[in-house]
């Protein structure tokens, strides 16, 4: 039977959400265990999230003041070594940019290849995963004599409940770091506003906004709903908003309740970053945007107009 | 200062994707091939890293089959001065993808090698994070901003919470997002130059590397398809519609 390591993602001393959602997939595998690995300077307060998620067995938690900042050449040795000793059959993380970044260093250390995306369970070392920008889906078949490394697209599955109370040990490893790559700083756009890649209800703008001050008014329906606000590709281009606004094939990939596309015509790369949505709403003012073609309720106009009546509706 | 890129040949971005109905592939048949984007960028911040006088010589690395020629020709042209054809039949993954630069990189020494944050065919997103580890070198991933100081670079990269930079010694691995540059376009006379510069080709298979696959592809098959929803008139319709889903208030 499997025995699971998830690998917590964290920042500013709290958890994210997208570790719960791993711990959905590794249930899938059928694990006879799920552990939670937490890298931090100080990973007291994310552990004890952590511990907290239904069905994790138990949080190990390494403290270093190397792990300050999520370096993939600083974690990526803690979670081979970590993996190794522990006697894992699968490592698993969210498939964001930390995950991204961090995972692939650890599976070529542990000699191994990595299933990017897992969006499917079919197995214990058989998974579907999208490739091409969404327009295939294949299934991958790994050695089941070997070590699985893979990521988990978060938007296939939602976040095990919380109301566990796993035990947290803390676990010294006894690996080199490296001090070749060192954290300058973090700058991000500071908002109270539901967190893109968890939100519920996502708010979309794209190129035909025109301009970073007409995009306001994706804003204004954003807070009016309680929603994120994301954008296509072409309005980060343009310089509309910030690059960490983008959803598609290499921008986030989410799975909000209602997804509204304002402006966007709805490029391949950007629907395979929505396809999960629960309910998608398209406002475009023209009529033959592909983005229609997958929306649930389309509405051809000027998004100048619909755009703000629509705000003092809701 | 060398700069290694790594320049794969994909089907082009704005081919519509098909997959076989026996489920054993896609249609690559006569579809248009094109560089990978993002590789594209890699060799843009090469050739302006060696335009500032940060690097002497800038490199390119295939992997592919014997035909890829004419694509290496392409990276040439943009104004790579040479190239490296590491010949192969097989579908590369990405951990082999990494043992193979890093041969070529014992060989090269480079001090950068630049390399796409992901190839849009497979989107796997490792080959650089992979090569790093194999080297024990830094890698800066997904990089928007790249800033070569001495025997260090300051790469800003685009995450989820925003724009982290780091700095990294080097020889280091670096992977490009999107905006890190908008890539030149190729001049006619570039074509003709690049006819004159240097091929070296080497066999996959003369490297030492161990291939073959480590993960079996077993099944393709089209995404579920979302069925086309309706037209609303207007905003009290659409209102209307969402608020009987329970979508708002």
């Amino acid at each position: 039977m499997s025995k699971i390591l998830i690998v917590a993602e964290h920042l500013d001393g709290k958890l994210n959400a997208s570790t719960a959602r791993c711990v959905t997939c590794a249930k899938q595998v059928g694990a006879d265990a799920i552990d939670v690995l937490v890298l931090a300077a100080d990973p007291a307060g994310v552990a004890a999230e952590a511990a907290n998620i239904n069905d994790v067995s138990k949080v190990l938690a390494v403290a270093r003041p190397e792990n300050a900042h999520a370096l993939a050449a600083v974690c990526a040795p803690q979670i081979a070594a970590a993996a190794k000793n522990g006697g894992y059959t699968h490592v698993l993380a969210p498939s964001t940019t930390f995950g991204k970044d961090v995972l692939p260093r650890a599976a070529a250390l542990l000699g191994v290849a990595q299933v990017s995306d897992i969006s499917s369970v079919e197995g214990a070392h058989t998974f579907k995963r999208p490739i091409y920008a969404g327009n295939a889906i294949v299934t991958v078949e790994a050695p089941a004599n070997e070590l699985l490394v893979g990521t988990v697209r978060t938007a296939s599955y939602a976040a095990a409940g919380a109301g566990g109370n796993a035990p947290v040990e803390a676990l010294a490893l006894d690996v080199a770091l490296p001090t070749h790559t060192r954290f300058v700083e973090l700058s991000s756009g500071k908002s109270d506003r539901p967190d893109l890649q968890g939100a519920s209800k996502v708010v979309s703008g794209g190129r035909a906004l025109g301009s970073a001050d007409a995009f306001k008014i994706i804003y204004d329906l954003a807070d009016k709903l309680g929603a994120a606000v994301g954008a296509s590709r072409a309005a980060v281009d343009a310089g509309y908003v910030p690059s960490d606004l983008q959803v598609g094939q290499t921008g986030k990939i989410i799975a909000p309740e209602l997804y509204i596309a304002i402006g966007i015509s709805g490029a391949i790369q950007h629907l395979t970053g929505i396809k999960d949505a629960g309910t998608i709403v398209a406002i475009n003012k023209d009529a033959e945007a592909p983005i229609f073609e997958i929306a649930d309720y389309g509405l051809v106009g000027d998004l100048f107009q619909i755009v703000p009546e629509l705000t003092a509706a809701v | 200062m060398k700069i290694l890129v790594g320049y794969k040949r994909v089907v082009d971005f704005n081919v519509r994707i098909q997959v076989k109905p026996d489920g054993s592939g896609v249609v690559t048949d006569g579809v248009k091939l094109s560089a990978n984007p993002f590789d594209d960028i890699a060799l843009e911040e090469a050739l302006r890293l060696r335009e500032k006088g940060v690097a002497e010589e800038v490199v390119v690395v295939t992997i592919g089959p014997a035909d890829a020629q004419a694509h290496i020709r392409n990276g040439l042209a943009m104004g790579a001065n040479r190239a490296i054809h590491v010949v192969t039949t097989d579908a590369i993954q990405p951990l082999t993808a990494a043992r193979v630069l890093q041969k070529v990189v014992e060989k090269e020494q480079p001090g950068i090698v630049l390399l796409g944050k992901q190839a849009i065919d497979d989107d796997c997103n490792q080959t650089g994070q992979m090569l790093a580890a194999l080297w024990d070198r830094p890698q800066a991933t997904f990089a928007s901003k790249v800033e070569v100081n001495g025997n260090a670079a300051r790469v800003t990269r685009e995450v989820d919470a925003g724009l982290e930079t780091i700095e990294v010694d080097l020889p280091a691995v670096i992977t490009t997002d999107l905006r890190l540059n908008e890539p030149r376009f190729i001049k006619l006379p570039d074509i003709m130059k690049a006819k004159s510069k240097p091929i070296e080709t080497l066999q996959l298979a003369d490297l030492g590397v161990e291939s073959g696959d480590h993960l079996k592809t077993t099944h393709y098959a089209p995404p579920a398809r979302r069925s086309k929803g309706v037209m609303v008139k207007d905003v009290a319709e659409l209102v209307s519609a969402l608020k009987t889903k329970g979508l708002v208030r």
